[in-house]
Formats: C-alpha cells, sequence, structure tokens
C-alpha cells in the first residue's frame, strides 16, 4: 500500500508551516535519508527527509503552499512494485486531521486551545497607550520581541543582547533574528552554556551603567542563575544606598510550551514576582510585547520578562509607531463586563478571553482584566473592576500554592472585601510537575473549562 | 600565550629561588606602609566595636591580608574597578573610601556609605570605582568579569580587578567567568587571595588543585604565585598583569599567598589551627613590619615613623566617633531605594 508522507512537526509548539520546495519530482526514486522537500516556518527553514524507500507517487501538497497544518498528507511513496494506481489505496489521512483544517496533533496537546491562530483578540475596549486612527500592522509576538529590541538598540549604544544562540543561530526560538546582521557580534553576543556565569556578566556589566538584555533560552535555565538575578540585580540599589543599580532585562520564554515535561515547563511569575527590587513583565498580544518590552530595556531597574513559547507564533495587530512604549505597572481591561472580573496575564489570558466567549453565550459578561505587569500590580484596576462586578476569578498556568493568583485574592480581600458577593476563585495549573503525556500535560494546565465552571460558580449559576 | 606564561612561571621560580622583588622607592615604601597601616588599624578598631556591640551582624576582619591590596592598587590606574567578597573593608580602604563611611556603614548609620542599609559586607563607591562588597561566595567573580565586559565595550583601557578567596576558588561560576574571560579576552585580574583557610577548612582539605595560579590552565589564563605579605611582590605582579589586560592578551590570574591573623568572622573560635602557626606567620612574615624594618634600615627615623602611625591612629578614632554619633537612618529610609 502507498506510503503517505505527513507535514512534520519540527518543534513542539509548531501547529502549521510553509512548504517551500520539492527536492523529487513524482517519478522520481527516493531513498530512506534522501531529502525530499523544504519546510518554512516563521522560525526556520527545515529538510524533510523520507524514511520510506520507493517512487515519489504523487506530490499532495505543491510547492509554495503556505500554512500547511502539521500531519497533513504531503505526498506518497510507492513501494516496489506499486503504481500509480495504486495511489487510491493510500489509507486517510488521520481522523483527527478531518475534524478541522489546523492540526490533528495539536488538537491533542494543551497548545490546542491557544493555538488557533489568530490568537483571541476580543478587545472590546480600546488600548488607552494608542491613539484612534493609529495605523496598524500585523506581527507575530516574536517579530514584534525583535522590533522592540532593535528599536531600542538603534536609539542607544548601550543597549546590547547576550545569551545562548542569539547571534548567529538567529535565537533559539528566532526572537533575536537579524540583529547580529544589524548590530555585529560586539552588541549581539553568544555566550557558551553558562547561564549562572553569563547572567552574572550582564549584572556587573549593568553595574557600570550598560543596559543587558540577557535572553535565557528558557526560564527554567534562569534557576541556575537567579542568585545573580536576586542577590545581585535586585538588591543592589538597595544595598549601596541608591549608590548603584542595574538597568537589565532578562527575557526568555516561561512556564509551559507543549509536551516538553516538568523540567522545561515551569511557571516563575510567583517566584519573581515576590521580590522587591525586580519589575516583572508578563504580556499577552503582541502589541504589548512590543511596548512592554521596549519599556523594560529603557526601565532604570531589574525587569523579569516573561515571554511564552506557545504565543510566540501567533499574531496580533501592533501599532505602526515610531516609538510604542507602553508603560510597566498597567494593567488593561480588554473586555469590558458586568457580572464577574477574569484576572490573568501571558497564556492565562488564553483560557480566559475564550471563557468570556463561552459565558457570554449563557448570558454571563465577563470582565477581563489582561494584568501585564505582575510587578509593580495594578491593584486599582483590579479592585475598580470587582467593585462593579463583585466577583472575581484569577486564572495562571503556575501552580496555586503561593501563587500569583493568591496574592490577587488577598489584594481583593484587602481592598474590596466589602463588595465581594462570592468567594475570589483560584483557577491554576494543577499541583503537580508537569507531565508528558499530552492527555495528562492537558490536565495538568488550566481549560476553558475550569474557567467557564468557577465563573458560573462565583456567579451561583 | 606561550611567552607570558614562561614569565609567569620564571616569575614563581624567582620567588622560590628567594628572588627579591624590585625595590621600592622611600615614597613608595611610606606609602604603601601608611595605607596598611590604616587597615590594620581600622580593622582592630572594628573589632573593638563589635567587641561593644556597636557593630551588628557579620563582620570579617583583613588584618594580615594589608599587603595584598595595597599592592595592587599601586598597579593600577584611576578608573580601574576593584570588586571583592565579603572581607572588604580593606579593599575599600585601599581605593581611598572615606574611613568615616566605612565606619559609620559598619555600625549601620546614616552617614555610612550604604545610608546604614548595607552593613559590612555591601558597600559600594561609584567615585572610587568600587564595585562592592558582596556577600555571596563567588558572585563577585562573575560580577567582576562583567566589569571587564563593560571596559572591553566600551574599548577604553581599563582593568577589572576581581579579589575572591581560596574558598570561593571551588565554586562553580569562577570557571564559568573564567571560561568567558578568556573567549573574550577581557580585562580582568583574578586575584585569589588565599588565606589558607576557607572559614575552618584548610586548602589541603578543599582543593584538589593547591596551587591556585594554575586554576586557569585548562582555560589558557595564565596565572602567577606571589608572595602576598611582600607588598614590593603583589605590586611587581600587579604590574605585570595590568600591563597584560591592558595589551588586549584577557584575563591573568594573580595567586596571593596570604595569612589572615584573625578568625574568619568575629564570631570564629578559630579551632581548626594552633596559635603557634599564626604567630609563626606574624613574627616572620608580617607585612607591615616588613616594610617598617625596611624603611628604618634605610635610615628613615623612628620620629617619622611615629607621625604616621599617629596620623592613621587620628583618621582611625574619628572614623569610629564619627561612626557611633551619626544618627541611625531616617525609618523614612526603609521604604527608599529600592526602584529607581
Amino acid at each position: 500500500m502507498p506510503i503517505q508522507v505527513l507535514m512534520p512537526a519540527l518543534s513542539p509548539t509548531m501547529e502549521k508551516g510553509n512548504l517551500a520546495k520539492w527536492l523529487k519530482k513524482e517519478g522520481e526514486t527516493i531513498k530512506s535519508g534522501d531529502v525530499i522537500a523544504e519546510i518554512e516556518t516563521d522560525k526556520a527553514t527545515m529538510e524533510v527527509e523520507a524514511t520510506d524507500e520507493g517512487t515519489l507517487g504523487k506530490i499532495l501538497i505543491p510547492e509554495g503552499t503556505a500554512d500547511v497544518a502539521v500531519n497533513t498528507p504531503i505526498a506518497t511513496i510507492l513501494a516496489d512494485g506499486e503504481s500509480a494506481s495504486d495511489l487510491a489505496k493510500a489509507p486517510a489521512p488521520p481522523a483527527a486531521a478531518k475534524a478541522e483544517a489546523p492540526a490533528p496533533k495539536a488538537s491533542e496537546s494543551k497548545a490546542s486551545e491557544s493555538k488557533a491562530a489568530p490568537a483571541p483578540q476580543a478587545v472590546a475596549e480600546p488600548d488607552p497607550e494608542v491613539p484612534a486612527g493609529t495605523e496598524m500592522i500585523t506581527q507575530t509576538i516574536r517579530e514584534a520581541l525583535r522590533d522592540a529590541m532593535a528599536e531600542e538598540m538603534r536609539r542607544d549604544a548601550d543597549v546590547f543582547v547576550m545569551g545562548e544562540e542569539v547571534a548567529e543561530y538567529q535565537g533559539a526560538y528566532k526572537v533575536t533574528q537579524g540583529l547580529l546582521q544589524e548590530f555585529g557580534a560586539k552588541r549581539v553576543i553568544d555566550t557558551p552554556i553558562t547561564e549562572h556565569g553569563f547572567a552574572g556578566v550582564g549584572v556587573g556589566a549593568a553595574m557600570t551603567g550598560l543596559k543587558p538584555i540577557v535572553e535565557f533560552m528558557t526560564f527554567n535555565f534562569a534557576m541556575q542563575a537567579i542568585d545573580h538575578i536576586i542577590n545581585s540585580a535586585a538588591k543592589t540599589l538597595y544595598m549601596s544606598g541608591g549608590q548603584m543599580g542595574c538597568s537589565i532585562v532578562f527575557r526568555g520564554p516561561n512556564g509551559a510550551a507543549a509536551r516538553v515535561a516538568a523540567q522545561h515547563s515551569q511557571d516563575y511569575s510567583a517566584w519573581y514576582s515576590s521580590v522587591p527590587g525586580l519589575k516583572v513583565v508578563a504580556p499577552f498580544s503582541a502589541a504589548d510585547y512590543k511596548g512592554l518590552l521596549k519599556a523594560a530595556i529603557r526601565d532604570p531597574n531589574p525587569v523579569i520578562f516573561l515571554e511564552n513559547e506557545v504565543l510566540y507564533g501567533h499574531t496580533g495587530e501592533v501599532p505602526k509607531l515610531d516609538d510604542f512604549v507602553i508603560p510597566i505597572g498597567k494593567a488593561r481591561i480588554v473586555r469590558a463586563g458586568s457580572h464577574v472580573t477574569l484576572i490573568s496575564w501571558s497564556n492565562g489570558m488564553t483560557y480566559a478571553l475564550k471563557a468570556a466567549d463561552e459565558l457570554a453565550k449563557d448570558g454571563i459578561e465577563a470582565e477581563v482584566i489582561d494584568l501585564r505587569t505582575l510587578r509593580p500590580m495594578d491593584t486599582e484596576t483590579i479592585i475598580n473592576s470587582v467593585k462593579k462586578t463583585g466577583r472575581a476569578v484569577t486564572v495562571e498556568e503556575g501552580w496555586a500554592q503561593s501563587g500569583v493568583g493568591a496574592e490577587i485574592a488577598a489584594r481583593i480581600m484587602e481592598n474590596a472585601f466589602d463588595y465581594l458577593d462570592a468567594p475570589v476563585t483560584r483557577v491554576s495549573g494543577k499541583d503537580v510537575p508537569m507531565p508528558y503525556a499530552a492527555n495528562l500535560e492537558k490536565l495538568a494546565l488550566p481549560s476553558v473549562a475550569e474557567v467557564v465552571e468557577a465563573a458560573k460558580a462565583v456567579c451561583y449559576r | 600565550m606561550a611567552a607570558p606564561k614562561k614569565a609567569a612561571a620564571s616569575t614563581a621560580q624567582d620567588k622560590t629561588d628567594g628572588g627579591s622583588p624590585p625595590e621600592f622607592t622611600r615614597e613608595q615604601e611610606l606609602k604603601a606602609l601608611r595605607d596598611m597601616l590604616l587597615i590594620r588599624r581600622f580593622e582592630e578598631k572594628a573589632g573593638q566595636l563589635y567587641g561593644m556591640g556597636a557593630i551588628g551582624g557579620f563582620c570579617h576582619l583583613y588584618i594580615g591580608q594589608e599587603a595584598v591590596v595595597v599592592g595592587m592598587q599601586m598597579a593600577l590606574k584611576q578608573g580601574d574597578q576593584v570588586i571583592t567578597g565579603y572581607r572588604d573593608h580593606g579593599h575599600m580602604l585601599a581605593t581611598g573610601m572615606d574611613a568615616n563611611g566605612v565606619m559609620a556603614e559598619l555600625t549601620g548609620r546614616r552617614g555610612g556609605y550604604s545610608k546604614g542599609k548595607g552593613g559590612s559586607m555591601h558597600m559600594f563607591s561609584k567615585e572610587k570605582h568600587f564595585y562592592g562588597g558582596h556577600g555571596i561566595v563567588g558572585a563577585q567573580v562573575s560580577l567582576g568579569t562583567g566589569l571587564a565586559f563593560a571596559n572591553h565595550y566600551r574599548s577604553n583601557d581599563n582593568v577589572s580587578v576581581t579579589y575572591f578567596g581560596d574558598g570561593a576558588a571551588n565554586q562553580g561560576q569562577v570557571y564559568e567567568s573564567f571560561n568567558m574571560a578568556e573567549l573574550w579576552k577581557l580585562p580582568v585580574i583574578y586575584v585569589i587571595e588565599n588565606n589558607r583557610y576557607a572559614m575552618g577548612t584548610s586548602v589541603s582539605r578543599a582543593s584538589a588543585q593547591q596551587d591556585f595560579s594554575k586554576r586557569g590552565a585548562s582555560f589558557n589564563i595564565p596565572g602567577l604565585q606571589v608572595d602576598g605579605m611582600d607588598v614590593r611582590a603583589v605590586k611587581a605582579a600587579g604590574d605585570e598583569a595590568a600591563a597584560w589586560c591592558r595589551a588586549g592578551k584577557g584575563p591573568m590570574i594573580l595567586e596571593m599567598q596570604t595569612y589572615r591573623y584573625r578568625g574568619h568572622s568575629m564570631s570564629d573560635p578559630a579551632k581548626y589551627r594552633t596559635r603557634e602557626e599564626v604567630e609563626k606567620v606574624r613574627h616572620d612574615q608580617d607585612p607591615i613590619e616588613q616594610v617598617r624594618n625596611r624603611l628604618l634600615a634605610a635610615k628613615v627615623s623612628e620620629a617619622d615613623l611615629k607621625a604616621i602611625d599617629a596620623e592613621v591612629r587620628d583618621i582611625v578614632n574619628a572614623s569610629a566617633d564619627f561612626a557611633q554619633h551619626d544618627p541611625e537612618p531616617d525609618a523614612a529610609e526603609l521604604w527608599t531605594d529600592v526602584y529607581r
């Protein structure tokens, strides 16, 4: 029976890619290991190798096709003795692939909810930082981050970026794509794999007045560097009586990606946001990623900039302004509502916004707050909303104990206790290390259903 | 790389052969004496104040090691940076920081370098290019490498002098830093102050490679073993290392063989070494006595030396007085300097 070649996933979070080029023609003999095609994502171009031998029977997806979902059959290979007439016998694509256009595999993974690109952008409230009538461009979050860094590096010669694979490799997640070419090796610095050491080097350089952007390949690896982030960066201004501080950005993907298990899936929101001396930013939309990273680079304090790998490929509208900077410390109401307040940040917003859509179908109007900054926390926006709705649900991918949701709940209790009509409820990651198996991973993370359920519960519905 | 390594070897050889380092001029001898005495008297006073309860927390005295910072400082120029760990009072005074400000920080007063918020282990002076004062053992090595990175980035000819002890030399980040410093040819002098004990653990009980000048060998960083009790040897090694760094050749390691007379901190019962061992070093190798004896041999009058003693005592007494009478920080200072 002819063998199907499927669109491969090139990374844990890839959902689709472009079929850039076919390197074999129909009828050509193929040996296992032959490169048959080139696949392009917004991150990279990769070669597809044949794993079976035979003849390239039929090309199902012509070259130049964009947005081919992972696992879509792209060609068939005929085994010895088979001919074109056997092509009809090829098995149907996997069942899940039929269901929807996007990725069968993704529907299994936790990423599925966040993945239906473009990201949910239920923006009921206009962004106060963007003047009315501003032209918008559509960008991936990855591009928004790159542009933010490039703009700040053009503006200030003291800004440089360092980290593993940031220069020649163009970024492990391609966030620093093109920076080496524009700014050169002096300002875009590949480090050895040495988080503790290069975090310290960055902080030392910052103490002299330089403004490093330190990229961690993921914040999971920054645990090796956390001594410098906290003891050296966050505390020096205080310990020096205000004499010597440290303007530095530590950035990189934080939290769960997809199927990378416990050691690569931790959310550090609560860890860093408990430390005075640090600012902690965790945006969700492409525009916020750009505007807040620019603010973080200019900030005279150490800033932890938590990104999310699942979101990197998501697109959003970014204002086309010469200098779009969003102040750190301001939450944003992205959807207005009067019945319950949903509070989240970063990828947690995916669940919150979808839940708000679901709740609306049942007549519950949720107000959704994107915190954007975790420290300093915009308590005022939260409290004002809760005073209006009387109900609040927090949504986070991290653990509940000593989590950011717990902090928000405490602040609401301290500042708006008399306005509450129901206890504040937390939806969070489950109290377990992140499992690998797709079904378990999905269970370990929050879900839209859990947010809907929590919101209904506080509304006594 | 071959040439400097040979130089390194021959210098170490000179030392073991009993060869003397280059002589100081009289002015240099007098300056070294004065600066070392200032540190010694200051530390003695700090020890006293600690005993009286005027200084709290941890207090690590530098007595015995004075030749290291004073000799190194004589090899530096304006703009060179200094960074060290928690045994840091000597480094501050050597860089020219004001004794009043240092002592008032020890007593936690508003006139202290950190307004009383840093204490013994955390003081800084932008003006004197002193970058602390760090309480986490080994952290200053990465940070000091970062200072050198900044010099390299700015293409100036400043050198970062990064001090750490034989104990810190076993921390992992030291080697991460060595690797980057040599890879990027950063101008950093790693001064390993080998005072033979990491708190209560002797070098022989903690270190597989006890020759600290070789600790950079796998990164091709040249190193020298230096008699850290002879201020002239320290300066000569400092000169060589500074020239190496300024020539763009990357980092160099100087192992300063020195000794601390006092305990690791004020609360150290010192059961790990004998009183005789301490007395022998004091008697045979004291860095200050070495200079004083040379000066006397060179016919400098006792009176001149006494004048230096008196000047130093006045500075130290004034600092103790200031540090005990300066007010504590205003309560509002609790909330300042968290962000800027």
